[in-house]
């Protein structure tokens, strides 16, 4: 096995024994980034000296391992483009809080990762730079937005990765990429430092290959940030010490699989399948049936969401771009791209007095959006976590996304609902298709803050099951 | 809802500050109308009595004291950094501009 | 020829004189030595960055509020307001739409009451400075002043004369400065007035149809001025039948008019919605409480109360001081002068006149009041007898006064010295100088 494929979890430990060291580990990641990285485009920029700064970390938490961070989180030394031409050679004169805390706990930033320009998409096609292929068949589209951080791990051009998620940009690639995807509750990690798109929304979150290296990466970057306002003041837990306690007597409910659209689909097997599996290990599974309106104990209809969304994620990106005026950095306005001129104004729109609406179109998403919130609650007062298909399909094919004005919308309709509600959530591979070598992905949702019973729920399946290709390796 | 026109794109364009070409403008209200029929159905959806969210946190009064904060000040030079048009510490830009 | 009644309402922007910026911890310093020396990534603007409210700023929001007798929002919270303007960098500004956190307040003029709609609080942009570099028209920004704290007051359309307008703009300065949170020094730009003006027919009891907006005035008398032209020009336009133009205007100093600035045709489309970067601010009653126990009385009763307790015009005494600090140590001063049964208003017209020097400190206090006694020791001979020494005086030096008139007025030395010798007193020399140059002319 080369040493690139080391899952974070191991490669310390085998560092700790002594069995491995860590210029090997970079050698090999090395080797395979000129081997893959123009070919797949997931490397916007490089860190020439990542090894030099890996030696002096030896002795911290994750002892100098290289982490692919995606291109929105300012980074201080290495360009941070979003992947918009406005902001090529944009060098940030400060840091995010969430790779600032990477690197105080000895992690290494190797690299940006490319991603949708401004993170408007769920395909890495609508970046500035070219679009990234999907590792696992680089006919296909790795998802996104965080498209580059999952392809990198899936190609084990890194260790482990950092993205962010709006509404499926950290679970969809992991999902079309075949890897892990961690998206927090809204207020666990900061958004200090990280290139606004949906300020109520955006939540930094770990793409890993294992669901424990999900929880180690969770543990370093969560908490309460003095910089950002919306963090929460609620103490973190390790994130690690519960992973492996099983699922015997959770309660778990299957949404969205009846919906017309969904149902017969192998997205919608595949989650049922699943759901076997986790009755098996001693969990009580429950069918979650869909309604129109508030209904206890029924999930509200992800249709509505994906207009709620589309509302109120565009009119937070027109005004989170305003910014963009070419006058202290950057270039003007014109050098916006097709898919970033469509979603400002869209959002102009809707927060627009003058289109003589008689209630802003934004405030009455906003309302819709309580509906959710008000269901989700009511929900997770039955059950311990609910799970759902995390894409309605496999990774589509690239030219996917052209003249589509919705398609990031659309891909991200599952998990729309329970990211406007603020909630957390995971993705883990759940399905396979040998001919093209793609995945599905099990969706995981959890209440507020209860990141561990969805990584105890994610950890028990990944063991269960054979999905999960560094686990049989290693 | 409201059908998008050519004009309104234009208008849209202008107060998102967005220079658009005549083909985009045709384009971009394609678009528009393609994704305001998707949203349509929001409207049916009865939101009576219902309190719209801005905050999902809950969290409120979330201040600061009045204590300079010379760690995240930035230099003269930090400031300027990223950008070519500046003069004597300034930054500059067009007086047209200014004065739209 | 119709007769109209000025309808004027006020905009006034006050910086406050916190540390720091309302969203970020940068230093707050109008006198900067350099451009762009006090920013970081949230008052810049930089992509990623977020804002954290000063809890000071609110508070004084709120103070200044109740001062102004104001209801307060005790749930608020802050809005984005979006334009595009070189000098806003996140392209909108941190402000309060639909619940600002005072409102429905009123200052009382000699005009009568003007109702304040509004007090609120927002961020301040950087400034711009127009000029020419290699031959090219520039305009060079400065964001040292971005995330200023300032609040915004708004009247009704409540004032009907320019003087009265002065007064007020000058009260709200005077309730500020006596509340120690901003400076309000216009020439620094910390404090900037905003005129709307149109002319209502007189026996109309509906607004005018139109308003026009005076910007650029950065002293009372500019304010002033500016109103009185733009009553003239606008009555001149009504009376040939028109309407005039609804549009900001400038006033021009020098040449004492006021001109087109830009035309107000649509209103701006600012699309606020609330800042989801920022939690709503909730004032519970501790917090209240906390911010009313730091109040201090209002000015206006505390000028009702001397003019009661020691008869002292309020007009005098507000040249005295300028923060509630200041006024409690004259408080303690009048106080004390009355306990020792002394002349108070004789006291404050000679602090008035700097005969003698306020000083504001503990230790000053008795001084002040030996230096009054002495200089009342001395001084004791009320201005009518004088007046009498004096005519007597000059009637007999007929050459004297002569020569006084003919230019030589040295020659007050002398007539001075005659009147001190005839009272038999040594008077101030030159309260006698007034008074004797006074009568002879």
């Amino acid at each position: 096995m080369k040493l690139n494929e080391l899952t974070l979890k191991k490669a310390i430990d085998l560092i700790d024994k002594k069995e491995v060291a860590l210029k090997d580990i970079y050698r090999d990641i090395n080797e395979k980034m000129e081997e893959d990285s123009k070919k797949l485009n997931i490397y916007l920029s490089l860190d020439k000296t990542a090894e030099k700064k890996a030696e002096e970390q030896k002795n911290k938490p994750l002892r100098g391992l290289p982490i692919a961070v995606k291109d929105n989180f300012l980074t201080v030394g290495l360009p941070t483009t979003a992947s918009a031409k406005i902001l090529d050679g944009f060098m940030p004169p400060y840091e995010s809080t969430v790779t600032k805390r990477l690197k105080s706990a000895g992690g290494i930033v190797i690299g940006k990762t490319n991603m949708d320009a401004w993170a408007h998409g769920s395909s890495t096609e609508t970046s500035d730079f070219g679009p990234t292929k999907n590792p696992r068949n680089p006919d296909y589209l790795p998802g996104g937005s965080s498209g580059g951080s999952a392809a990198a791990v899936a190609d084990n051009m890194t260790i482990t990765a950092i993205g962010s998620e709006t509404a499926g940009s950290i679970r969809q690639p992991a999902a079309w990429c075949g890897v892990v995807g961690l998206k927090p509750t809204y207020g666990r990690t900061s958004r200090y430092g990280v290139v606004a798109m949906g300020s109520s929304l955006d939540s930094p979150g770990p793409l890993t290959k294992t669901v424990e290296d999900s929880a180690v990466l969770l543990n370093i970057i969560a908490g309460r940030d003095e910089n950002d306002a919306t963090t929460s003041p609620l103490s973190v837990p390790d994130y690690t010490k519960n992973l492996k306690k099983g699922v015997k007597g959770m309660r778990i409910g299957i949404c969205y699989i009846d919906n017309p659209k969904i149902k017969g689909t192998e997205a919608a097997i595949s989650i049922e399948k699943a759901g076997k599996i986790l009755e098996s290990l001693g969990a009580k599974v429950d069918m979650v049936l869909t309604s129109h309106h508030l209904e206890k104990g029924k999930i509200l209809n992800h249709e509505h969401a994906i207009s709620v969304y589309t509302i109120v994620q565009r009119a937070e990106v027109s005004s989170n771009l305003s910014r963009y005026d070419g006058v202290r950095y950057g270039k003007d306005r014109s050098f916006f791209g097709h898919e970033a001129k469509n979603r400002i104004m869209l959002g102009v729109f809707g927060l627009s007095s003058s289109v003589s609406q008689e209630e802003l179109v934004y405030e009455y998403a906003q309302k819709v959006r309580s509906l959710y919130i008000t269901n989700f609650k009511e929900l997770f007062s039955r059950y311990d976590v609910l799970i759902s298909p995390t894409s309605p399909s496999y990774a589509l094919p690239l030219g996917a996304t052209s003249g589509d004005a919705m398609f990031g919308e659309l891909q991200d309709m599952l998990v729309e609902p329970s990211s406007l509600a603020g909630n957390c959530g995971i993705s883990v591979p759940c399905g396979y298709n040998s001919k093209t070598n793609l995945y599905l992905g099990l969706n995981i949702m959890g209440d507020y803050f209860n990141e561990e019973k969805i990584l105890q729920v994610a950890s028990a399946y990944e063991e269960a099951t054979t999905w999960n290709s560094w686990l049989k390796k290693i | 809802m409201v059908k998008i026109s050519n004009d309104l794109v234009k208008h849209m364009s202008r107060l998102a500050r967005i220079p658009i070409s005549d083909a985009e403008e045709k384009e971009l209200a394609k678009g528009f109308n393609k994704t305001l029929e998707v949203i349509d159905n929001l409207f049916k959806v009865d939101v009576k009595g219902v309190e719209p969210t801005h905050q999902v946190t809950g969290l409120e009064n979330v201040l600061r004291e009045d204590i300079v904060d010379d760690k995240k000040m930035l230099t003269q030079e930090q400031a300027l950094s990223n950008t070519k048009n500046k003069h004597n510490g300034y930054f500059v830009v067009d007086q047209i501009l200014a004065e739209d | 020829m119709t007769d109209y009644l000025p309808i004027i309402g006020m905009e006034i922007h006050v910086q406050l004189k916190t540390k720091t910026g309302l969203f970020c911890g940068c230093k707050n310093d109008s006198s900067a030595k350099a451009p762009n020396i006090h920013t970081c990534p949230v008052c810049l603007g930089l992509p990623g960055a977020l804002p954290i409210a000063n809890k000071k700023a609110i508070e004084w929001t709120v103070k200044f509020g109740l001062a102004l007798n104001c209801k307060i929002n005790k749930n608020s919270k802050f809005d984005r307001k979006h334009y595009f303007y070189p000098d806003l960098p996140k392209g909108y500004q941190i402000s309060q739409y639909d619940l600002p956190f005072c409102f429905e307040g009123f200052v009382n003029t000699s005009f009568g009451k003007v109702k304040v709609g509004r007090v609120h609080l927002e961020e301040d942009a950087g400034k711009l400075i127009h000029e020419t570099i290699n031959g090219k028209k520039v305009s060079l920004v400065d964001f040292n002043r971005s995330g200023v704290p300032l609040i915004e007051i708004v009247t009704g359309p409540d004032m009907h004369s320019s003087i009265q307008a002065k007064e007020y703009a000058k009260k709200i300065k005077q309730i500020v400065r006596y509340l120690d949170i901003g400076n309000c020094d216009m020439e620094k730009g910390e404090m900037r007035l905003e005129a709307n003006i149109s002319l209502q027919k007189k026996g109309e009891t509906k607004l005018p149809n139109y308003k026009v907006e005076l910007k650029n005035i950065n002293s009372f008398r500019f304010l002033e001025r500016g109103i009185e032209y733009e009553i003239k020009r606008q009555k001149e336009i009504l009376d040939s039948g028109k309407t005039p133009v609804q549009e900001t205007r400038g006033f021009n100093s020098e040449k004492g008019i006021t001109y087109t600035q830009r035309s107000k045709e649509e209103a701006a489309d600012y699309r606020y919605f609330p800042d989801p970067d920022l939690p709503p601010i909730r004032l519970d009653d501790r917090w209240m409480d906390e911010i009313k126990s730091t109040e201090p009385e209002l000015i206006d009763s505390v000028f009702a109360r001397w003019e009661k307790d020691y008869k002292v015009d309020r007009k005098f005494t507000e040249l005295l001081f300028e923060t509630a600090e200041e006024s409690k140590w004259l408080d303690n001063l009048f106080f004390e002068a009355k306990k020792q049964k002394l002349d108070v208003v004789r006291l404050v017209n000679q602090l008035v006149n700097r005969k003698i020097k306020t000083a504001f400190d503990k230790n000053s206090l008795y001084q002040i009041l030996n230096d009054f006694k002495k200089s009342v020791a001395v001084d004791d001979i009320t201005d009518e007898q004088l007046l009498v020494i004096i005519k007597k005086i000059l009637s007999i030096n007929q050459k004297a006064v002569a020569d006084y008139k003919s230019g030589k007025t040295n020659v007050i030395n002398f007539l001075v010295g005659m009147v001190m010798r005839e009272a038999k007193k040594k008077i101030e020399f030159k309260r006698l100088e007034s008074l004797i140059t006074s009568m002879i002319r």
